[in-house]
């Protein structure tokens, strides 16, 4: 299972990468294998604030759905309009061309609360 | 004889399925194999080449003796008698209610002699409930762990399989069964059944022997690409034929009238709750089951409202998914018969939107 170092997690299988003052987010490998073939990806908040833990989305895979939540609180700046039309990259590349959302945080000291590459393994392991 | 659920069971060919990487759920009291490669690549091998299921947590009962049929013609719904050695019927267990206790297949062996395969989730019901009508001289047994049963499905199963057995399977027609020798395992049932749409064949093996059949059939299907396939493509492709799932499409509440099961409720004999089955046939139902497709992106799931077209609530979703076959988002759910026309116009709630859909008749996809 591919768990890059340099990305922090969550307990809802979410990844985020920081750059600057933005977190660009999506779902892990393990959460895209659990999932299965995934086809439609729904993000309507672009421009919202939303708070942490609140819905951001969802993820339609062939068997199930599931809500996307947000890591850290902030504005949502960014969606990945590509995923309309190719929902397998999340599958594919989950940590690259699979990405959701980037989010302006409001609160950096979140980031630093989110789980390390070592802490998530132990999680998912 | 007492059943009682305890832990998780195990089909025989549970570690097979883990040395294939198969990712394995809980489902009816057994671990199994929800997929291996992914849903939609089992589910296009089933569709264009052939794809193995193991199935074996169905249940099988016998029931033997010179009152076999008339236990059967009174807990079932379709007509036992029309029946000939080798010939297998879909059928259901109408309970008193005006629901389904489960849906099953009747395989008639000789006058005398029925095999029953009905569905796991209902293993105990069905045989407290066959049991508690057998006012009959009929005798039962349960050989659901003396069975291993794998589904090989696909227009390429005769291909994959024709070489394992001297049976005529090339000829066998549609709901028909032979017994014999299969890959060297003697009494095996090849049947020719599924609920995939796809065509192929479903075998009754002696339990321990299955593991041997399955490696025969992959060995023997290799040529024509054959691949295991799991509980998540069985579902895709039932739902895209509009097969009926219990526990999904019909259950204790829903008549076989009510969910498209006429062509099974045979009031040319009497049965369980026949009186009142008739009576919905003439008199019509409130509530029928239809297939729908959205016009708009999103997926249906079991337990969304379908509503109007000014939003007033119609009924709801039992089934749905995202076809593998042909990409659009597809379901089956119960509704106000005045809306059950195919081309009416309904709504999916979807979390906080109606999604625009419209009644079809399925299959939702022709081979």
């Amino acid at each position: 299972m591919n768990i890059p170092k340099e990305l922090r997690y969550t307990k809802d299988h979410e990844w985020i990468r920081v750059e600057g003052d933005v977190a660009i987010i999506g779902i892990t490998d393990f959460a895209q294998g659990e999932l299965g073939d995934i086809v439609f990806v729904e993000i309507e908040t672009e421009g919202e604030e939303l708070e942490t833990e609140e819905v951001f989305g969802t993820v339609e895979a062939v068997k199930t759905v599931s809500d996307l939540f947000m890591p850290v609180a902030g504005e949502v700046t960014a969606v990945n309009e590509d995923l309309a039309d190719n929902p397998a990259d999340v599958n594919e590349d989950p940590y690259g061309k699979g990405w959701m959302i980037k989010v302006k945080f409001s609160d950096a000291s979140e980031i630093e609360g989110l789980m390390d590459a070592a802490a998530y393994e132990a999680l998912v392991g | 004889m007492e059943m009682t659920s305890t832990d998780m069971k195990q089909t025989p060919l549970h570690d097979v399925h883990v040395s294939l990487g198969a990712k394995m759920v809980p489902f009816a009291g057994f671990e199994m194999p929800v997929q291996y490669t992914g849903v939609k690549d089992e589910h296009q091998c089933v569709r264009e080449k052939c794809g193995v299921f193991d199935v074996s947590h169905m249940g099988e009962f016998l029931v033997c003796g010179s009152q076999a049929l008339d236990l059967l013609q009174r807990v079932t719904s379709n007509d036992v008698s029309v029946l000939i050695d080798g010939k297998v019927q879909y059928s259901c267990l109408p309970n008193e209610d005006g629901g389904i206790v489960d849906d099953l297949l009747v395989y008639r062996i000789n006058e005398n002699e029925y095999l029953l395969v009905v569905n796991a989730s209902n293993l105990e019901k069905d045989w407290n409930w066959i049991n508690k009508h057998n006012s009959f001289d009929a005798e039962l047994s349960n050989l659901s762990d003396e069975y291993a049963l794998l589904a090989v499905q696909g227009p390429k199963s005769i291909e994959a399989i024709g070489s394992l057995t001297d049976l005529d399977v090339e000829n066998m027609e549609y709901y028909t069964f032979q017994r014999g020798t299969f890959a060297g395992v003697p009494n095996v049932i090849v049947s020719a059944t599924g609920y995939t749409g796809a065509g192929g064949f479903e075998l009754y093996i002696p339990s321990s022997q299955a593991a041997k059949v399955w490696n025969a059939v992959m060995e023997s299907g290799a040529a024509v690409g054959i691949q295991p396939a799991g509980l998540a493509a069985r579902d895709t492709l039932r739902l895209e034929m509009g097969f009926c799932l219990y526990g999904n499409d019909i259950n204790d509440t829903t008549s076989p009238i009510e969910a498209g099961l006429g062509w099974i409720t045979k009031f040319t004999k009497d049965f369980i709750n026949a009186d009142a089955l008739k009576a919905q046939k003439e008199n019509g139902v409130a509530r029928k089951l239809v297939g729908f497709e959205l016009t708009e992106r999103g997926i249906p799931r079991q337990g969304y409202e379908i509503v109007d077209e000014e939003g007033n609530s119609i009924g709801e979703v039992t089934s749905g998914t995202m076809s593998p076959s042909t990409g659009k988002a597809i379901g089956m759910g119960y509704v106000l018969k005045a809306h059950a026309k195919k081309e009416t116009p309904i709504g999916i709630q979807i979390r906080n939107k109606v999604i625009p859909a419209t009644v079809v008749r399925p299959p939702f996809y022709k081979a």
